[in-house]
């Protein structure tokens, strides 16, 4: 009789190939705002390119059918999308548990109530800092953080559940105690402290946004103590600035194993990164059924399970808890999307993501923008 | 088969525990029965726990979950009652119930 405190293993698998649990449906690349840290590719999909209502309504149906339990409606901002409503009441209808990342820009308390009375689930908001101007100054966008603000309140008054998301870098790591006061302030359930991947636009802002290690050192031991102090208050999820690490994340759990993610124009990716990764082919929900696109299309295949691994991976007893670690990492510092992700202290390359991790300059973010006509 | 399983402090027999907002039981074909779903995460559900977790609607107390469970499955109520409270404790410290 137990509630599996477990995230997918712990379901049976009705077929040999395990099935996803999450897909992340990025409505849309336009957002308000311009984080130096966004994980979205530098080349943005235009507006013309976006899939359209009733694809997308298809999309959440093959997806609860393929197994997806959760769907995380995200951008860009998807409240730039004007079907946002009828998407989120087609997402609820397919089944799935559905969950609203937004940037908190753009949704007013009567478009959240539509929302809430369409069934969505959960509310994440993006939140820069705790300091109104820092906030403001890290979206690039003035007035931001009040605008975030009323939309929490907003969330709450309705009785939604809250996540507040908090990317971490050098310019807010010293402020993560203050960053879940307002989270608690706010009345959220969760709050993400996640330390910035550096995929997108991150990895051009490296190293303006790259955190020391005694920051790095002491972030860790912060949330520990929070986690203690706040225990059945709120959640607090972390995201670890890998580059200072050992050992390598797993790569989204395992590549093709637990999620997908499905792009504003179409093209269904094994993480939202994957595109980094030359030569791999992917194919869109426009011409292929999502349960085809997971289970035979060339770049969900192309880094399933482990047998690809290279040494030190291949003999390794971790091989099966961080896969070698993320493959688009992997291929982003060493050029080899097979090889070991240089974060881990076993690869040949770890010295000098060692180097990166300490490279710092106090370089201007650049800001992500849609090119002109975008 | 709580036999493993820390003591869990009694709960107050008039509680009347229920999801809050947010948490839900699904059942999906695909993924081979009920799970209760939360931000972010998944939980697999056993038989046993979805019954339990059906029961939590706000308006049933405690004792009255553990009176209907002890009946329907015919079983000691002090063992389901035992069960019981070291799942809605559970699920509480992860905010999955409110009680």
């Amino acid at each position: 009789m137990t509630v599996h405190d477990t995230q997918m293993q712990a379901l049976p698998r009705v077929a040999p190939l395990a099935r996803p649990l999450g897909m992340l449906a990025e409505l849309t690349h336009r957002c308000p705002l311009g984080c130096p840290y966004c994980s979205n590719p530098l080349e943005l999909d235009s507006r013309q390119g976006e899939l359209d209502t009733a694809t997308w309504v298809r999309v959440f149906e093959e997806a609860g059918a393929l197994g997806v339990l959760q769907v995380h409606l995200s951008g860009g901002e998807p409240a730039a999308r004007r079907d946002l409503l009828d998407i989120t009441a087609a997402a609820r209808g397919a089944g799935l548990y559905t969950n609203l990342i937004t940037s908190g820009v753009g949704i007013d308390l009567r478009r959240l109530k539509a929302l809430a009375d369409a069934g969505l689930d959960h509310v994440q908001i993006s939140i820069q800092d705790s300091v109104p101007a820092s906030a403001d100054k890290i979206a690039g966008y003035e007035g931001a953080f009040a605008r975030k603000s009323a939309l929490a309140a907003d969330v709450k008054a309705l009785g939604l559940p809250l996540t507040v998301n908090a990317v971490i870098h050098r310019a807010n790591i010293d402020r993560i105690g203050d960053l879940v006061t307002m989270a608690l302030a706010m009345g959220a359930s969760r709050v993400e402290i996640a330390h910035v991947q550096y995929y997108g636009w991150a990895l051009r802002n490296r190293a303006a946004l790259m955190p020391r290690r005694d920051q790095v050192e002491r972030a860790v031991s912060v949330v520990e103590e929070l986690r203690r102090r706040h225990r059945g208050a709120i959640v607090i999820d972390s995201v670890v600035p890998d580059y200072h690490a050992r050992f390598p994340k797993p790569c989204v759990g395992g590549w093709g194993q637990r999620s997908l993610n499905v792009t504003p124009t179409g093209k269904v990716l094994p993480c939202h990164a994957a595109e980094t990764i030359p030569g791999l082919e992917f194919w869109s929900v426009r011409d292929h059924s999502l349960t085809d696109i997971w289970t035979s299309s060339p770049a969900f295949t192309a880094f399933r399970g482990t047998d690809y691994l290279p040494d030190p991976c291949k003999s390794c007893e971790r091989r099966e808890i961080d896969f070698g670690g993320c493959r688009c990492q992997a291929f982003a510092l060493t050029g080899d999307a097979r090889a070991t992700d240089p974060v881990c202290h076993l690869s040949p390359h770890h010295a000098e993501v060692r180097a990166l991790a300490e490279a710092e300059e106090d370089a201007d973010y650049i800001y992500r923008r849609q090119r002109a006509g975008g | 088969m709580m036999a493993d399983e820390p003591a869990y402090a009694p709960l107050d027999p008039d509680v009347r525990p229920r999801l809050p907002r947010g948490a839900r039981l699904a059942h999906n074909e695909a993924q081979g029965g009920w799970v209760l779903l939360a931000p972010e995460r998944v939980f697999k559900a056993d038989v046993i726990a979805v019954e339990i977790i059906k029961r939590c609607d706000g308006k049933a107390t405690l004792c009255e979950i553990v009176d209907d469970l002890a009946e329907a499955y015919s079983a000691p109520r002090e063992r389901i009652l035992a069960d019981v409270t070291a799942l809605l404790r559970g699920l509480a410290e992860k905010r999955l119930l409110e009680l």
